[in-house]
């Protein structure tokens, strides 16, 4: 089968820096103009047929791409098996919540404030799962991810099963509006952090904890061996991407206005990790492409309503086995190191 | 916080945790032989669960033509129902796993994929049959017919023993028993445990793996839908996402008591049942699941490998 990634990357290549800048601004500005393609004829079918496209890229595609390219910190890069990477959305979305209603707090204030919760959570997890084998992570994130629900779910100071009503919208930058009429102002937020979360992860994979990072995900005693702290970097990883994941409650929690324990369950977490390995573990592109498609499809499929989930229960047991390495996979030099055959 | 409640009711708790814990501990079998010897956490296995309770209640109410109002049956149409029931949700569950291996695994297997791919892929036959379900009972909870008079054999310390208490803690205890002998001492058996050890040397030794691999599965789906009888008996209802609390359940407790170790899978099973019974009763039922990972953490972080230790060999993820 043709190797995309490959091919894509030869053409890259042969590129000079000019051609390679002129393509990325114009990638980005059509990207910019997709809350504009469900109104324009010969882009029409992309329109979902009951939620507001424009509400569709928002959430799920714009937050679940930046969920996974949170997730692909962890899971792509560092190779840790995370199971429960809705808690740190959950994190970020209540500390909005709670912050924003009791405080009177804007959303571009509290921010801040979500981010290093979930990074904390992301550490208090960390230090004690990371010490296990694989596995073990996977079920104890899992059980973290659960435990986070059940205690939105159970407490007083989070509304219990009702959620939080009332979050406020953020207020307005430079006569950029962000409310229910101007859901395209969400989508150009959400693709800022996103360019913001990219920029991020590919200075940190040429630097010295990229390559740490890929040394731990290869081979984590011959890493510890050579001198790489394993825990302290896979714990950066973690905490990054529960970064990014709380970043993306906050703002979640501002578009939506009311949250609820209901948005947080185990589902998301298998869709997150969905989203990056049907796009292509570890490679940037092949995440963005497969969160894209994840999140959308299922909207642009309502007309099946209620089969949806059991055509997309099939779609990802079809394309695991036609592509196991996802729609793009990582190059091919990192993949013969990966298992060692 | 209600203390009380551990003395006064202590040895009920403790004869139903035993129950519960006994379900847990037959579908974890169906996580920890499968990890076993193929290093794969065999997501898919809660939806075969899911499949073997409505299994159960097809036979009792659609082939036996029981109504779900119906009275309690005696005698020899109850052996019957019971026998039948049983071997069917047995046979549909390993039939289904065997499947599963099919579908969602052998493939990737032979590409010779990363785990996460196998682990997606489960996920999809996961959600798949799920929904499946879930559509063809409109997402309604299903009542299970009382065929078997939940009659008292009397009370010890102050606990109520009930029959259907006492059959699943007796024939669960049976099936682990038949499970150890099989494994320990039937060539078949060897060859799984050949397998869990190294699965390049036991090719070299001629043992044919993707027998073994699917004669794996189909142990999980004989015992997973062994529980799924148990349940249906004793809880006498189920839903297209039963699956979902009781594999997560049962994924700990084979993690608790250390993975692909069989008889780690049977007192992890019984000691999380316990465990869940008490911290329902004393911290309330909505904590329970709080409880159970806390002591999860805590139990990995003294002993790495599960109260029992693994019987795999070390993997690097």
């Amino acid at each position: 089968m043709i190797n995309l990634r490959d091919k894509g990357a030869q053409v890259w290549e042969n590129w000079n820096r000019p051609s390679r800048t002129i393509f990325i601004l114009a990638f980005i500005a059509l990207m910019a103009l997709l809350p504009f393609a469900a109104s324009w004829g010969p882009t029409s079918f992309l329109n979902t047929p009951i939620t507001s496209f424009q509400d569709v890229l928002v959430y799920p595609v714009g937050m679940f791409i930046l969920m996974a390219l949170g997730l692909n910190i962890v899971v792509g890069k560092s190779g840790l098996l995370d199971l429960g990477f809705v808690a740190f959305f959950a994190i970020g979305a209540y500390t909005n919540a709670i912050m924003s209603t009791m405080l009177d707090w804007n959303t571009w204030e509290i921010l801040p404030f979500g981010i290093v919760f979930a990074m904390i959570s992301g550490v208090m997890l960390g230090l004690p799962a990371l010490r296990l084998r694989g596995d073990y992570l996977a079920i104890i994130t899992l059980g973290f991810g659960e435990i986070v629900r059940i205690v939105a779910l159970n407490s007083e100071s989070t509304g219990g099963p009702n959620g939080i009503a009332g979050i406020p919208n953020p207020p307005s930058i430079a006569g950029v509006k962000f409310d229910y009429e101007h859901p395209q102002n969400y989508f150009w937020l959400v693709m800022v952090l996103i360019l913001l979360v990219v920029w991020m992860v590919r200075r940190f994979t040429v630097r010295r904890p990229g390559r740490a990072w890929e040394a731990i995900r290869q081979d984590e005693d011959v890493a510890a061996l050579m001198g790489v702290h394993t825990l302290v970097y896979k714990l950066w990883a973690f905490v990054i991407g529960a970064a990014v994941g709380g970043a993306a409650g906050v703002i979640y929690a501002s578009k939506a206005m009311v949250i609820s324990p209901d948005m947080f369950k185990f589902d998301v977490s298998v869709m997150i990790l969905a989203c990056v390995v049907f796009g292509g573990i570890g490679n940037i592109w092949g995440v963005i492409l497969g969160a894209g498609i994840l999140a959308y499809l299922p909207d642009r499929f309502r007309f099946l309503t209620d089969a949806r989930q059991l055509v997309f229960g099939a779609v990802l047991i079809i394309m695991m086995n036609l592509r196991p390495d996802g729609l793009l996979p990582r190059k091919k030099r990192e993949k013969i190191s990966e298992d060692g055959k | 916080m209600n203390f009380s409640v551990v003395t006064s009711q202590f040895w009920s708790l403790c004869l139903q945790g035993l129950a519960l814990g006994l379900i847990y501990s037959l579908i974890a079998l169906g996580y920890t032989m499968v990890y076993g010897v193929l290093r794969l956490i065999n997501f898919a296995n809660s939806e075969v669960f899911m499949i073997g309770t409505f299994t159960v209640l097809f036979m009792q109410v659609t082939i036996l033509n029981n109504d779900v109002n119906t009275k309690p049956i005696v005698g020899v149409t109850l052996l019957v129902t019971m026998f039948a029931s049983l071997f069917g949700a047995m046979i549909i569950c390993a039939l289904l796993a065997m499947l599963v291996e099919l579908v969602a695994y052998r493939r990737l297997r032979i590409l010779g994929a990363s785990r996460l791919a196998s682990l997606i892929s489960a996920i999809g036959t996961s959600i798949f049959l799920s929904e499946g379900m879930r559509i063809i009972t409109h997402s309604r909870p299903q009542t299970a017919p009382r065929l078997l008079e939940k009659s008292s054999l009397g009370n010890i310390w102050g606990a109520n023993i009930r029959i259907d208490t006492v059959i699943t803690i007796v024939a669960s205890i049976l099936i682990f028993v038949l499970l150890d002998q099989f494994v320990n001492r039937s060539r078949l058996g060897k060859a799984i445990r050949a397998v869990s050890m190294s699965e390049e040397n036991s090719r070299l030794m001629g043992i044919n793996l993707n027998k073994v691999i699917t004669l794996t599965f189909a142990i999980g789906g004989l015992t997973t839908g062994a529980a799924a009888f148990f349940y249906t008996t004793v809880y006498e209802n189920t839903i297209f996402n039963v699956g979902f609390n009781l594999g997560i359940a049962a994924f700990t407790a084979a993690v608790l008591g250390g993975i692909g170790n069989i008889r780690g899978a049977f007192y992890g099973g019984v000691f999380l049942g316990l465990l869940e019974q008490f911290a329902s009763a004393v911290l309330g039922s909505q904590w329970k699941a709080v409880t159970v990972f806390v002591v999860l953490v805590l139990v990995l972080l003294i002993r790495p490998s599960g109260i029992f230790g693994e019987a795999v060999q070390q993997t690097r993820t």
